[in-house]
């Protein structure tokens, strides 16, 4: 997160961007869609990814690329363009790495459903666990010679703890 | 020369280490007391040396030695002492420096409270730390070592990153690294038992207090972190699901788990192989959190300690410590597996359930966290994994924790009638259902089924909580009595429970009501969110101790009642040059009403207009208090006396068998 480093190493692109956009800065400019729309607009800010950051979301970032990109959003929820329509044209120039929410699709498919069915198959390995105890053989008839001497050893046990063991 | 005295005493510690483990291992097989009391002392002094490293480097920086590498590129004749005192930890060397001070402080703590355990489980416990030192200090001396120097020594030093220079930061790391580091306890009494083929109730009374420690400070470093983030991040956010911190909240979902195992364990012995293997694990995740932010591999906003080189030494290390615990464990675990002697209606029945979901969503972070990685290992071209998906995830797989906390307070062991439970808890369920409906609405927020969902749980886990205490109170004939009588175990446990329920509160209304606005505005001008206005009183220039700030001013008020003069700040640390926003906010337990001062639009006007982001976040405090609770939670059950006295008697019971 080195908001200082980004900026000074892209420099000479801010200052292009500065003069392409005219400060001020896209987001301000969002206050003026309608309720429904700034609610769309920050859903969507918040699941974009700012592709020259580290690791934060074009909503987060202060980078002139991410500055670029909010503009982008909002021109096109001001054009009527649905959300879906919106997150295609980015992926379709800048690929799945700008969707924070990966799509579901076949090279995804692992990472959204492989928890769930990590989920059920430890619970039905732990349900199997706990059903086993029925399925383990009950002590029906009472092996006599067996309990006395379960009965004399822990008599035994008892006879050899030392005394402050008892309290 | 003082630097020279540091590097000295890390070799001097390795050698050490190496003793550490050699001699009680040998000791260990040829039934030798005195080689197993070795371990002790070697910890011992081990712990010493690295603490007169660390005082050496501390030293450096104290003094300014721009001649030390590491000194000359971390901190600046500007920066004030305090800072100069945390910036040891500022970065990667002198982190991982801190790192195994604190493993061996672990390990000397063990030395000096287990002096009654029996010897050779001692002995096995300290060597296994000391075999997890020798590893660590041969990394620092290795790869990373704080102390080199270099020259020519530079005029000045290049400053700390500023990020580092905040309250927060100065405490979060150590309290990480001690929940990080802490799990190693764990591990290497697990290896312990699975070495010496024993694993009671006994073991399990001594690993419990430990784990509990670790866990309560790897909470608070997590919580501090949230909260440091939140403060000096300036996009009002309080957690992102980024790798970094993904790699500490992996250990802490294992290491809760391991808690609620690990108390199965001694009160009804069952489940011992799984408890040995959630130890493994806790203290696997530690290891690889350290790889992942100290190697570089996964893009994060943390990393600013990155080098492939290292990376390869602890993945190195991490394959051959799992290799040997996962072969120790394929080998002697079986011997531990038993069946099952419970119902799954059940106390012991809800914690598995509470372990298989607390697993489940660490095994989802991981796979969240390393995804990209092995998308692009596999040509499947670059993903991005981010707080969507972790959100989509992870509730569905934690919301069951919260009803299972509550459940199982009511539940007894072994086997539970559901009538006589339902009994038990139709109160607290039915106030947790009505209080969830109520709250928002009584807040004045718009009704979501999230949030009155997310209410019924937090409501529903205090009110459980709360009937812990209740229950045990009432079945005294002496109330106060029966009050004083109460556990610290369990006075622990039910904080803990409460600072969730607390948790759950306060995430699900900052998640589901924040109000995030960027506006425009010149001095005077005023902004409305969420029913407060913003007036923005201007920017003026001052001058802190190494940066020049960009203060300002903005006055907060409701219905035209003022409530708070917030001064959000943008500072531009001289040495450096960067940037940090200083954010400013006014908060009560009910909401915080956040300001960050974005750009000057109009950059040749000193009283231009400037851009400005404005939050409204409710609840947000809770989150924070949530965590801290569940960590004084842990506190009080780790101090609870009978982990003491139930270890004196224990090792009594011990030396009398050794004696007939």
């Amino acid at each position: 997160m080195k908001r200082g480093t980004l900026k000074s190493r892209f420099a000479p692109l801010a200052l292009l961007a500065g003069l392409l956009l005219a400060l001020p800065g896209a987001p301000l400019r969002a206050a003026e869609l309608d309720a429904e729309q700034q609610a769309r607009y920050q859903t969507l800010i918040n699941e974009l990814r700012c592709l020259v950051c580290q690791n934060q979301t074009i909503a987060d970032s202060n980078a002139p690329l991410a500055a670029d990109l909010r503009q982008q959003v909002e021109t096109q929820i001001r054009a009527g363009r649905s959300d879906a329509e919106i997150k295609r044209y980015l992926t379709d120039r800048y690929g799945d790495f700008v969707l924070y929410r990966p799509p579901f699709k076949a090279k995804t498919w692992l990472l959204w459903g492989g928890p769930f069915v990590v989920l059920l198959i430890a619970l039905a390995v732990a349900l199997r666990f706990v059903r086993a105890r029925r399925a383990a053989p009950a002590a029906t008839a009472v092996d006599a010679a067996a309990l006395r001497q379960v009965l004399a050893d822990e008599a035994g046990d008892d006879a050899r703890r030392p005394p402050e063991n008892r309290s | 020369m003082i630097p020279e005295l540091g590097h000295f005493a890390l070799v001097a510690a390795l050698l050490v280490a190496l003793l550490q483990v050699a001699l009680p291992a040998l000791g260990v097989w040829r039934r030798d007391r005195r080689l197993m009391a070795v371990a002790s002392s070697a910890a011992q002094t081990q712990f010493l040396l690295i603490l007169f490293a660390y005082l050496c480097l501390t030293w450096a920086f104290v003094t300014r030695d721009w001649s030390v590498a590491y000194v000359a590129a971390n901190s600046h004749s500007e920066l004030p002492l305090a800072y100069r005192v945390s910036a040891v930890w500022g970065a990667h060397e002198g982190s991982m420096l801190l790192w195994v001070l604190m493993l061996s402080g672990w390990a000397a703590a063990v030395s000096v409270f287990n002096r009654r355990l029996p010897p050779d489980l001692a002995a096995t416990t300290l060597a296994v730390l000391g075999a997890v030192g020798v590893g660590f200090l041969l990394f620092i001396l290795l790869t990373s070592n704080p102390f080199e120097r270099s020259f020519p020594v530079p005029a000045d030093g290049r400053d700390l990153n500023p990020l580092l220079q905040d309250p927060g930061l100065v405490i979060h790391p150590p309290m990480l690294y001690m929940g990080y580091v802490g799990f190693s306890v764990a591990f290497a009494f697990a290896l312990a038992a699975l070495i010496s083929g024993r694993l009671d109730a006994a073991w399990a009374r001594w690993t419990r207090p430990w784990t509990t420690t670790a866990w309560l400070f790897l909470t608070c470093g997590i919580t501090l972190g949230s909260w440091w983030a939140y403060n000096e991040l300036g996009w009002g956010g309080w957690w992102f699901w980024d790798p970094v911190e993904n790699a500490s909240f992996m250990p802490w979902l294992v290491g809760t788990a391991l808690i609620h195992s690990l108390a199965v364990t001694e009160k009804r012995g069952q489940l011992k192989a799984w408890t040995v293997l959630l130890a493994i694990l806790a203290f696997a995740l530690s290891l690889l959190g350290t790889f992942l932010v100290r190697s570089g591999v996964l893009v994060s906003v943390h990393a600013f300690a990155t080098d492939p080189a290292r990376g390869v030494f602890i993945l190195t290390f991490l394959a051959i410590v799992l290799g040997i615990a996962f072969t120790l464990y394929a080998w002697r675990a079986p011997r531990f597996v038993s069946v099952a002697d419970f119902a799954l209606f059940s106390r012991e029945g809800l914690l598995l359930l509470n372990n298989v979901f607390l697993v489940v969503a660490a095994f989802a972070v991981l796979l969240g966290t390393l995804y990209p990685l092995l998308a692009e290992a596999l040509n499947l071209g670059k993903v991005s994994v981010g707080p969507p998906y972790f959100n989509a995830v992870f509730l569905p797989l934690t919301a069951p924790l919260a009803v299972l906390v509550g459940l199982a307070a009511a539940v007894g062991w072994k086997r539970a009638k559901p009538a006589e439970v339902w009994k038990r808890v139709r109160v607290p369920a039915a106030l947790a259902v009505v209080a969830g409906l109520a709250l928002p609405w009584a807040l004045g927020h718009r009704t979501l089924l999230a949030a009155i969902a997310g209410g019924m749980l937090a409501i529903w886990v205090l009110l459980t909580a709360a009937q812990e205490i209740g229950r045990r109170v009432l079945a005294k004939r002496d109330r106060v009595q029966g009050l004083l009588q109460v556990p610290r175990a369990v006075w622990g446990m039910t904080l803990a429970h409460a600072g969730l329920g607390i948790w759950v509160l306060g995430v699900s209304f900052v998640s589901l009501y924040s109000v995030e606005k960027d506006v425009r505005l010149g001095p005077g001008q005023a902004a409305e969110l969420s029913g407060y206005a913003f007036r923005f009183d201007g920017v003026e220039g001052r001058a802190g101790p190494n940066y020049d700030a960009d203060h300002g001013r903005v006055e907060v008020s409701h219905g035209g009642r003022v409530l708070a003069e917030l001064e959000p700040e943008k500072r531009r640390y001289r040495a450096s040059g960067q940037v940090m926003t200083e954010s400013a906010v006014d908060h009560n337990a009910l909401r915080d009403l956040y300001v960050a001062l974005g750009e000057p639009i109009d950059k040749a006007r000193a009283d231009g207009d400037w851009a400005l982001r404005l939050y409204y976040k409710p609840m947000m405090r809770l989150v924070w208090w949530g965590g801290f609770i569940m960590a004084l939670g842990g506190l009080i059950a780790a101090s609870d006396r009978r982990y003491r006295l139930a270890q004196a008697r224990e090792t009594a019971a011990v030396r009398a068998e050794a004696l007939a």
